[in-house]
């Protein structure tokens, strides 16, 4: 291969070419904005997740892309190329629907089979471009059954395979695992990540799961209420969080109401009714004193001890509401005196010094400061 | 007594509520389609005679006293042997056919526009498809002499209008009999098509353009292969009565329209001759029992499938 492998992920490499680029593309319904200016490059290879509530305009964006909807403005560029105005059927991007939408009256590999005849490729091509897809699927044996006939993963993989087959430079995929029951959906989401790999086509998955958004893609972008509000890898979004919607969004979180009161380099002292007490929390920049903003903390990052320990940043006593025991870890709940109720999270190995805690006890819960969030609205 | 232990329970087993499901319909067709049926079979294997009934008795007694029974296939022969009653079944089937197809081809756009429509129109377009049932099949035929005759509507208005200047001849012909057909027998066609195309998925069309089909492509990919099962019936429920039609050709048809159903009325009261009527009907029964069988067969394939 010629030139040498980059280094950057394609979207922190300012010479990569974006496949797909939405450039402030706003769709109303009956005047409800479903997606409002939205902008947004998608790279080659990504596994790109939508990640939203149901309602937030993750679908109405998805099916602009496949060109089932319109955008009252904007532009939506495919590999260079202006598809805005474009049709479906011309355009070079497939679609797994979240119904499936099988043809019912088609066989599994008639189903598959279905865009390749739209093309009027030779019929020896069409059968062995068919029998590659359902190997791929491990369907093979499938092939001529009608889709009432498969159990809902035999289905699901179908629909993957047809929407595969043309071979598209983009996928769509609107929610693929949500009509799967869990384990299942964690065995394919999985499966999911491998065929993308092996393929490399470009996927675009909408999906309210954040777990599964977590899991599969390079990189998310968070939507509500018809916007963007933050996009990124699921470490960045996790780690690093740009306001207290996308922070709750993603993970448990406790958050706590506060206002600033004074800096010191990236040291910020901020106090919250909430928790009634003054709170430390880093900060990239700088903050003026009285300015409204939140500080958050993931719960694994909290300490639980019924002594009050030394050296931490943040210090709460409160009384333990609820224990809650989930196999691998623990979660406890602190009832703190500003009425906030704090959550810790224990693993198991943790748990075993703690063990005297039980309901009613008083306990001291701890954070530093640099494991703590301050989010500005 | 075991068999009568094995009667109670087989009693008992039966839910009542079961039975009658299955009795009800069963108790109606055996006595007003099963009974009519054997007496019009038994007629149409007698004799005409002069007389209250005007056909002979099947059964009677010889001089000897010997009871005697004496079938007549005569009547079904004769339906071979003239020629007036295979073109009346032609005629039939192929005026039946015609209009089914028409029905059809006018239907089909109807079901889908309603289906497409937006929902709050959905409702008053299916009553303007079922609202001419609420006035009398007959007026509604008879209706149509009104608009075509020769200083019908029709043709007063094209006089007005100096396109034509002799009336044109529209009442009494073929195409009079084609017009009234198509109209009256359209909502039979419409009502199953909007049924079968109401509940399809839409976004199975969604899907045939996302994979390369034009709109009219996905037409005959898709729409037309799964709106089957409403074609078949609405064709048929269009089909099968059309054939026996009498009112119609005999309102709006000229003298040589010739149907079964025409010929029918003929022999039984200007001819009164009951039997070779009731083997005119025998005939057409087994005629239109075979595309019903048909699409039965076609049904059991499709849930085979």
């Amino acid at each position: 291969m010629a030139g040498p492998k980059s280094e950057l992920a394609a979207w922190q490499d300012p010479n990569a070419a974006p496949l797909v680029e939405i450039e402030n593309v706003t769709k109303t319904f009956d005047g409800h904005y479903a997606v409002d200016d939205v902008s947004l490059a998608i790279y080659p290879g990504e596994f790109f997740s939508l990640l939203g509530a149901s309602g937030c305009g993750k679908t109405t964006l998805l099916r602009m892309l496949a060109g089932f909807e319109r955008p009252d403005s904007g532009r939506l560029l495919i590999g260079a190329q202006d598809v805005t105005e474009m049709p479906p059927y011309r355009r070079p991007v497939n679609m797994m629907f979240q119904s499936y939408a099988l043809f019912p009256h088609l066989s599994v590999a008639d189903n598959i089979a279905f865009g390749l005849k739209q093309e009027r490729l030779p019929r020896a091509e069409i059968r062995q471009r068919v029998q590659e897809m359902l190997e791929l699927v491990r369907l093979e044996k499938y092939g001529k059954r009608k889709p009432d006939q498969l159990s809902g993963g035999q289905r699901q993989r179908v629909a993957l395979a047809r929407s595969l087959v043309k071979q598209p430079k983009l996928l769509l995929l609107d929610e693929p695992l949500g009509a799967l029951d869990r384990k299942l959906r964690e065995h394919t989401q999985f499966e999911l990540v491998n065929i993308q790999e092996r393929l490399g086509i470009t996927f675009v998955m909408v999906t309210h799961d954040q777990e599964e958004a977590m899991t599969m893609s390079t990189r998310m972008a968070v939507m509500n209420e018809g916007r963007i509000r933050q996009v990124g890898t699921p470490g960045e979004l996790y780690e690093f969080p740009a306001n207290s919607f996308v922070a709750g969004f993603i993970g448990a979180l406790n958050q706590f109401e506060a206002r600033v009161l004074s800096q010191e380099g990236e040291r910020l002292s901020v106090l919250s009714d909430a928790a009634d007490a003054e709170l430390q929390v880093n900060a990239a920049h700088s903050v003026a004193p009285g300015t409204p903003l939140v500080t958050a903390v993931r719960p694994e990052k909290v300490r639980i001890s019924r002594e009050q320990p030394t050296g931490a940043d943040n210090c709460l006593q409160g009384k333990v509401e609820e224990i809650a025991y989930l196999g691998d870890v623990s979660i406890y709940h602190v009832r703190v005196p500003g009425g906030a109720l704090v959550e810790a999270q224990l693993t198991n190995r943790a748990r075993h010094a703690q063990a005297d805690l039980t309901w009613g006890d008083l306990a001291w819960v701890s954070w530093k400061a640099e494991d703590a969030l301050a989010l500005l609205e | 007594m075991p068999s009568l232990n094995k009667a109670s329970l087989w009693l008992r087993r039966q839910n009542p509520g079961r039975a009658s499901v299955f009795g009800i319909p069963l108790l109606w067709l055996l006595v007003f389609f099963g009974l009519p049926f054997l007496i019009i079979a038994r007629i149409s294997l007698s004799e005409v005679v002069i007389g209250l009934p005007p056909y002979s008795d099947l059964l009677s007694w010889s001089e000897e006293g010997v009871l005697q029974l004496r079938v007549s296939f005569a009547n079904f022969l004769l339906l071979f042997e003239d020629s007036l009653y295979f073109d009346a079944f032609t005629g039939s089937l192929c005026v039946a056919a015609v209009s089914t197809l028409l029905c059809l081809l006018l239907g089909y756009p109807m079901a889908l526009g309603i289906t497409r429509a937006p929902a709050h129109w959905r409702v008053p377009l299916l009553m303007l498809v079922i609202l001419p049932f609420w006035t009398s099949f007959l007026i509604r035929v008879y209706a149509w002499i009104g608009i075509l005759k020769g200083n019908g509507l029709i043709n007063n208005l094209l006089l007005w209008l100096g396109w034509i200047d002799q009336p044109l001849k529209l009442l009494h012909t073929d195409f009079a009999v084609y017009l009234g057909i198509v109209y009256a027998y359209l909502p039979f066609m419409v009502l199953p098509l909007y049924a079968t195309l109401s509940r399809m998925d839409h976004s199975l069309l969604e899907a045939a353009a996302d994979l390369g089909c034009r709109p009219l492509c996905a037409f005959w990919r898709v729409t037309v292969p799964l709106s089957m099962p409403g074609i078949v019936a609405g064709s048929l429920l269009v089909f099968v009565p059309a054939v026996g039609e009498f009112v119609i050709p005999d309102l709006l048809g000229g003298p040589d329209t010739l149907m079964i159903g025409k010929v029918l009325w003929t022999e039984f009261f200007n001819n009164r001759d009951w039997p070779v009527a009731a083997s005119v009907a025998v005939a057409l029964l087994a005629l239109l029992v075979l595309p019903v069988m048909l699409f039965e067969r076609f049904r059991e394939k499709e849930q085979e499938a």
